[in-house]
């Protein structure tokens, strides 16, 4: 790749703007425009065919999922057509009925304590972490920025096995601690980052004037850089509770007791206990086990596509 | 900065302060608030991450079940893994897989990325649509729908007799098992799509006329101009994309039942570390594959970024 783009560009001194003005009478160049209009249309209804086809597929696992759950299971397998020719409730009844003696909302409600504790552990720890690495200068925060990056990159499988045995040795397994406490310690690196990245945006004018003004880093954290932070903490917020929502290792390690097993792990053990593969309430608890997922995405597509993009991008 | 800067080395980094000599207090105060600041992450630092990893490097020259105390067998554990034809089971297939899935996930992703770079009505939404899969992509749920789409007599099944396919699941077939979770992280291609846009969004548009004007083609324009512009998100999605297929778990676990079946074809690297972990407790036999990962999964990076000053072309050495 040795072609420098900026050469090309410098190159071409004759740019098409210029020839326009010049060379072409109005007339003809009225009718270039109609037909480069209509060339442009006829692509764009090639495009919105193309791409209508990219979301049928990209769809249709979803899709397919949603529609077979208002079917009976012997409509399901093999069933390509999404349209249910008998749709009915019967399989949500089956799901909510849960697993085990212990009901489909004791594992929804666990899940939502997971996840919302999650979220603020989450928006308290990054921030507070985030503050020092944008915004104080002090001896050894390259290094500490460095490292945490670094983990950011790191397999996390290498720190389960030790992390395990200390919270079996402190009786902790089979309790939330060890799924919430680094969250509250600001162990997901991604978190620190996007704040970090937020921040460093922000006018420095602003805190150097509450300096000024005999502010401390405590007030000048708590009344200008969390207001300002908002975008940073609601993408890093639905982040979290998506992520944890999702967290299928993390529970299977640590819980043992389906009274505190969230969605993902109660799923599993449905599918293990349903050996006659009842795949009508299945597809039930799966698509009742997305439904938050889906309502965040919904709601909140914006933030969190925007901070995919910036997550690599610009900041 | 960007993630992307930090990780390619590009960004600028803020210079310090000159020090000031009359300021020493006023600095000391500084050093104290930055480290309180900095506590919970500094906290987590040791305690969760370097700590433990102190600790299963330890492990890994040990026998340890969590019941007795752990003796030390030196380099025991790591002969053993190579001997191991399950770990060496594991270790092809998430191979294959790392190699195989992330280039045509993310050629889809660029693809798509490039069919969604203009002003259309709708571009917006689409991209949206196509992100959704990255979300719930790696959940039980979906792991769930895979498999029943897969299994014996299922759609997929159907669909592939219709087109002259050998008729029979492909969860059950261990020849089949690997295309199918392609296709599942394949499906996901939204969040690399999602960065490649907004890198596509930054070339300026002035390359692609004067090329034009020169008289390029596509696909020279595709070559000549769209890849190098857009290199540094090419390897920046190539780097997290491979280190994040090391780790598939919840949809192996899911679909093989926590087995790896059939016939160890879906055995994932880290379905065998918990195997070995968490259900035979040998945990210093995990601890020694837990390191081993570390270490791949250093040198990859590694020779990503040796590799990126041949291929990885960054606008600031233009200007």
């Amino acid at each position: 790749m040795s072609t420098d783009p900026t050469v090309v560009a410098a190159s071409t001194t004759t740019s098409p703007e210029n020839t326009g003005r010049h060379g072409v009478s109005q007339e003809r160049s009225t009718a270039l425009r109609r037909r480069a209009r209509t060339r442009d249309r006829g692509r764009g209804l090639l495009f919105h065919l193309f791409v209508l086809a990219v979301t049928a597929v990209v769809l249709y696992p979803a899709l397919w999922m949603l529609m077979s759950s208002f079917k009976p299971t012997s409509q399901i397998v093999g069933n390509v057509s999404l349209w249910p020719e008998s749709a009915s409730l019967a399989n949500y009844a089956t799901a909510l009925q849960g697993i085990g003696g212990v009901s489909f909302w004791t594992f929804f409600w666990n899940s939502m304590l997971l996840a919302v504790a999650s979220v603020v552990g989450i928006a308290l720890s990054a921030s507070v972490s985030s503050y020092a690495f944008a915004r104080i200068e002090f001896p050894g925060r390259k290094v500490w920025f460095t490292l945490m990056i670094a983990t950011l990159l790191l397999p996390f499988h290498v720190v389960i096995i030790p992390q395990y045995i200390v919270f079996n040795n402190l009786g902790l397994v089979n309790t939330y601690v060890p799924l919430l406490i680094g969250k509250f310690l600001a162990a997901e690196a991604f978190f620190v980052f996007l704040m970090v990245q937020f921040m460093r945006n922000l006018p420095r004018e602003l805190d150097e004037a509450a300096r000024i003004d005999g502010a401390g880093h405590v007030r000048i954290f708590r009344s200008i850089m969390l207001p300002l932070m908002k975008p940073a903490l609601v993408t890093s917020s639905i982040f979290a509770f998506i992520w944890s929502w999702n967290d299928f290792f993390g529970p299977l390690l640590y819980l043992s007791d389906p009274g505190l097993y969230p969605l993902p792990i109660a799923l599993r053990l449905f599918v293990d206990q349903t050996t006659t593969s009842d795949y009508g309430a299945q597809m039930a608890m799966s698509v009742l086990a997305l439904v938050p997922v889906l309502l965040f995405f919904l709601l909140f597509q914006r933030y969190l596509v925007g901070g995919v993009a910036t997550q690599g991008l610009k900041g | 900065m960007t993630l992307l800067d930090e990780v390619t080395g590009t960004g600028g980094r803020s210079a310090a302060s000159p020090p000031s000599a009359t300021r020493r207090r006023r600095r000391a105060a500084e050093t104290r608030a930055g480290y309180a600041f900095l506590a919970p992450w500094l906290i987590g630092f040791f305690a969760l991450t370097a700590g433990p990893m102190l600790a299963s490097l330890y492990l890994a020259f040990t026998d340890y079940n969590l019941f007795a105390p752990p003796s030390w067998v030196g380099l025991d554990n790591f002969t053993l893994l190579f001997s191991d034809p399950r770990f060496l089971q594991s270790a092809k297939v998430t191979a294959i897989y790392v190699v195989l899935g992330t280039p045509i996930k993310l050629a889809a992703a660029l693809a798509v990325a490039m069919l969604l770079n203009n002003n259309r009505w709708g571009q917006g939404l689409y991209r949206s649509v196509f992100y959704a899969p990255s979300l719930i992509g790696a959940s039980v749920s979906i792991a769930i729908v895979w498999k029943a789409m897969f299994i014996d007599a299922g759609i997929v099944d159907r669909l592939g007799q219709s087109v002259g396919l050998e008729p029979g699941g492909w969860v059950g077939d261990p020849g089949k098992t690997m295309p199918m979770f392609i296709l599942l992280t394949v499906w996901q291609f939204g969040a690399p799509m999602v960065i490649f846009l907004a890198g596509l969004k930054q070339v300026p548009t002035e390359l692609y006329e004067a090329a034009s004007v020169d008289g390029a083609g596509p696909v020279r324009k595709f070559l000549r101009i769209t890849l190098p512009m857009l290199s540094p998100v090419l390897f920046f999605n190539l780097l997290l994309e491979t280190i994040h297929s090391f780790q598939i778990f919840a949809s192996a676990f899911i679909i093989s039942g926590g087995t790896g079946g059939p016939a160890g074809s879906t055995l994932f690297y880290t379905l065998y570390l918990y195997q070995r972990g968490f259900v035979d407790f040998r945990m210093g036999y995990a601890s020694a594959m837990a390191w081993v990962l570390v270490v791949v999964v250093g040198i990859i990076t590694l020779l990503f970024f040796r590799s990126s000053k041949a291929w990885v072309h960054y606008s600031g050495e233009a200007k």
